[in-house]
């Protein structure tokens, strides 16, 4: 490297000129763009991250009926802030393994029946108070008691019963789970004092910043924790607002109002990156679009008419014209790459004359009526209207009923025979199949019975073998994939977007978008 | 009983009366929309035990019609309950909510009263000429155009162009008068082209309609000068139209403008209303209604009276 792209990286890195600045720079001394960024992020790393500061970012999802009890989160804006005040027992590393958060270490017995999490030594709530295995205790009784209203009763549903030795915290399960740690990384679980008991809304945990100010739905504004025990959060102030406006949350990056906005939609996103000063970031992550059929209802409980459907979807034209590119094709099961003990498997393609055969074979006269509305996910009339002539390029007729977005969730997914929808995807395939796809699922949304699959997902949990967990895997993954009710055409990635007045975005985190909704934390505020 | 205050008596228990079928109105609206407030707050997580555990925390077993006048019992001694969704009193976060509604809506009506009078003014003077013609086109145009597309014109040029304003409109307590004008400006200028046509087509018409009474021409062949004649004749007599639709507008201001609260991130009522209706939280809905109706209630007697008041007539029945 010569001294005057050297002086340059150093600038850049030290936020003293912009990254786009940089890339053109270093392209006039024949450096390529993408040697310009690499070497660029090497050189931000080296210089470390800036103190100080106020972070601001504009997400999507919050409401005024939000409640700051973590038992009740369900948007990213509750996500981000719980990730602020909070933090659960384990946490997810960035390539998808686990790393010790309020717990120090964790093991299982040999049966992964019973697990002991040993709680971190000298550390502290916000309040001053510190922090004992009977709270953490305490907060998982929370969330898994009989009259819990809590999104992680499902997780926890398995618990016998939770007891505490000194630093222990010791749980022991009905059935064996191999993946309880990862449950436990639920962002749920926030351990806090008396198990949040008393108080549930009170934002009082171990995070690396403390709640000032909060306002439902509106803006929220969060300072340093100065006794933090870990190294996260490098800005002073977190201010955080709610932008539910798409065209409003772009308009407060483009303006420098925000550093860091989330859901950038993928139709504008091309546009967002050519802005100066801002970096449209997409992550891969589980998320995945889907048309989910009953298979207990006619005409979706014949499998030759499954099939038909099935071949008749043109996966790659609906990553590109829908996701505009910002996601990856599906295979019809939901687990992709970003799954731990993911296996590939032969990428089921569009085709027309098989789709007619299956057709012809199943014996289904009509059409096949798909309800889809705006909200089950962005885009999904449109990815419905290609669903619709792709098949009939295979003398399928789909018919669409297009329903309104207000009580889509309670009328018609899990509820009418065959609709598009979303999942978010979870961290583990257990988690996953679990939720949806064992029999006795609260989320069974395509009504999949299948007693062999139930037992191998049984069975795949107390495995502690990592190589035959992978092959019970894959075999469930392909059960689902030729018998299942699950028509997956595609992947969403998370897109983000923020400006050159930020540093650290690492690319790739698994989790959630925002680095796992980290990024208040990890990123820092040039100076 | 005098006959001003016979009438007034009468608005006033009409008004009454009108808020109260609103609220079995409202009421009846949200329960037949589908889904409930439990399954909303729990969302795609929602368990069976999950809702039902929601369901008898919130009273929602008990019949609609209970929970009807259980909640009239409590807004007739003054208190409007507490969110379902979120536990808190819904008359302090109310009250917050249409503090920032009114305050936005003060200063529109500020800049939009006056100067929709004033230029329907200078229309009437220079009728069918350029000044006129230009005014119209103008404001034509601007009542044609979506709002959340001029919102959004604006926003691109005023605050990503020329950075001149912020775009996203939280403002709040810690913030001094002066920043919060900075803050809300965009919006009042969109809210401000967007009732401005209104009111001054209605003022021009009106000033015009009395432009063809017989007392006008006499003031012309007088000899007055035109805009006195305007000013001092014509204007005080088209009051009560010109009233009737700035109180129109400016209850549009209060009650109307969810559109541009989305749009700019504004912390008012409208954002707050939706936020409730999504979820089905009853007692908020019910109370943002009864705020809403009695806004639009009050101003519109507020220009029944002004008329009234203006116009001797009404007041010496024949």
């Amino acid at each position: 490297m010569n001294d005057q792209l050297k002086y340059l990286t150093r600038r850049a890195a030290s936020g003293l000129m912009t990254r786009r600045e940089f890339v053109g720079r270093a392209g006039a001394l024949g450096v390529s763009a993408l040697a310009a960024t690499t070497m660029l992020s090497t050189a931000v790393k080296a210089a470390g991250p800036v103190k100080g500061g106020t972070f601001r970012m504009g997400l999507q999802g919050g409401s005024t009926t939000d409640s700051m009890d973590p038992a009740l989160a369900t948007n990213t804006v509750a996500v981000a802030l719980i990730r602020m005040w909070g933090e659960p027992l384990v946490e997810l590393t960035d390539d998808g393994g686990l790393q010790g958060k309020v717990a120090e270490s964790f093991e299982a017995s040999a049966d992964a029946k019973t697990w002991t999490f040993t709680v971190r030594q000298g550390i502290a709530f916000s309040n001053g108070k510190e922090v004992t295995a009977e709270d953490v205790a305490m907060t998982i009784d929370r969330h898994s008691g009989e009259d819990t209203k809590s999104g992680a009763l499902g997780l926890l549903r398995d618990i016998k019963d939770v007891r505490t030795e000194g630093r222990n915290v010791i749980i022991e399960l009905n059935n064996a789970n191999a993946d309880l740690p990862y449950l436990m990384s639920d962002y749920h679980l926030i351990i806090q004092p008396g198990g949040g008991k008393d108080a549930p809304d009170a934002a009082i945990g171990t995070g690396p910043y403390i709640m000032k100010s909060i306002d439902m739905g509106v803006r929220f504004v969060a300072e340093k924790n100065p006794n933090y025990w870990g190294d996260l959060g490098h800005a002073e102030t977190i201010e955080l607002v709610v932008i539910n406006d798409n065209t409003a949350r772009v308009a407060a990056l483009q303006s420098g109002q925000v550093d860091l906005i989330d859901r950038v939609p993928p139709r504008t996103a091309g546009l967002v990156s050519r802005a100066p000063g801002v970096t449209v970031a997409s992550t891969a992550g589980p998320g995945h679009y889907v048309f989910i059929a009953h298979r207990n209802t006619a005409p979706f409980d014949n499998n030759d008419l499954m099939m038909a459907l099935k071949y008749g979807m043109n996966r790659q034209e609906m990553v590109d014209k829908v996701l505009f590119g910002y996601g990856s094709v599906g295979n019809d099961t939901p687990i992709n790459a970003a799954y731990p003990l993911y296996t590939e498997m032969e990428q089921r393609e569009y085709d027309p004359e098989k789709a007619a055969e299956y057709f012809k074979k199943s014996g289904h006269e009509g059409p096949v009526l798909l309800r889809t509305s705006d909200n089950s996910f962005p885009g999904a009339p449109d990815a419905a209207a290609l669903f619709q002539q792709s098949l009939a390029a295979a003398g399928i007729e789909l018919e669409i009923k297009r329903e309104p977005n207000d009580g889509y969730w309670s009328e018609v997914w899990n509820n009418k025979p065959f609709c598009t929808s979303y999942w978010g995807g979870r961290p583990t395939q257990d988690q996953m199949f679990t939720t949806a796809y064992l029999s006795t699922a609260d989320w069974n949304d395509t009504r999949f019975f299948n007693e062999k699959f139930d037992k191998t997902l049984i069975a795949a949990r107390a495995e502690l073998d990592e190589g035959k967990r992978k092959q019970m895997y894959a075999d469930m993954g392909s059960t689902l994939r030729d018998e299942g009710g699950l028509i997956c055409p595609m992947f969403n990635d998370f897109i983000d977007a923020y400006t050159d007045n930020l540093g650290g975005w690492v690319e790739g985190v698994a989790g959630f978008s925002m680095m796992n909704g980290y990024a208040a934390q990890r990123m820092w505020v040039n100076a | 009983m005098p006959l001003l205050v016979r009438l007034l008596v009468q608005r006033i228990a009409l008004g009454l009366l009108l808020l109260f079928l609103v609220s079995i109105l409202i009421f009846a609206g949200t329960i037949i929309l589908p889904g409930d407030v439990a399954q909303s707050i729990l969302g795609q997580s929602a368990t069976p035990e999950a809702l039902a555990n929601l369901r008898r925390d919130l009273g929602l077993n008990d019949p609609p019609v209970e929970r009807y006048f259980n909640w009239l019992g409590g807004v007739l001694q003054g208190d409007l309950g507490t969110a379902l969704t979120s536990g808190q009193d819904i008359a302090t976060a109310i009250g917050k909510r249409l503090g920032n509604t009114l305050f936005l809506a003060f200063w529109a009506a500020l800049i939009s009263v006056p100067l929709a009078i004033l230029l329907g003014l200078i229309a009437v003077r220079y009728r069918e000429r350029w000044p006129d013609k230009l005014i119209s086109a103008f404001t034509l145009a601007s009542i044609s155009v979506p709002e959340f597309l001029i919102a959004y014109v604006a926003i691109f040029f005023i605050s990503v162009r020329l950075r001149w304003a912020p775009s996203v409109t939280t403002i709040n307590d810690s913030m001094s008068l002066g920043e919060k004008l900075h803050t809300i400006s965009i919006p009042v200028a969109v809210l401000t082209l967007v009732v401005l046509a209104h009111m001054m087509r209605m003022t021009r018409a009106a000033i015009l309609n009395v432009m063809q009474s017989a007392y006008i021409e006499t003031a012309e062949l007088k000899g007055l000068r035109m805009f006195n004649i305007i000013w001092k004749h014509a204007f005080p007599n088209s009051i009560a139209p010109i009233v009737n639709v700035v109180m129109l507008n400016m209850a549009y201001l209060v009650v109307g403008v969810v559109v541009i609260e989305v749009v700019f991130t504004y912390p008012g009522m409208g954002q707050y209303l939706v936020d409730h209706v999504s979820k089905r939280d009853i007692p908020v809905v019910q109370a943002c209604g009864l705020i809403f109706a009695a806004v639009y209630i009050g101003l519109n007697m507020i220009a029944d009276i002004v008329s009234i008041v203006a116009n001797p007539r009404l007041r010496h029945p024949k």
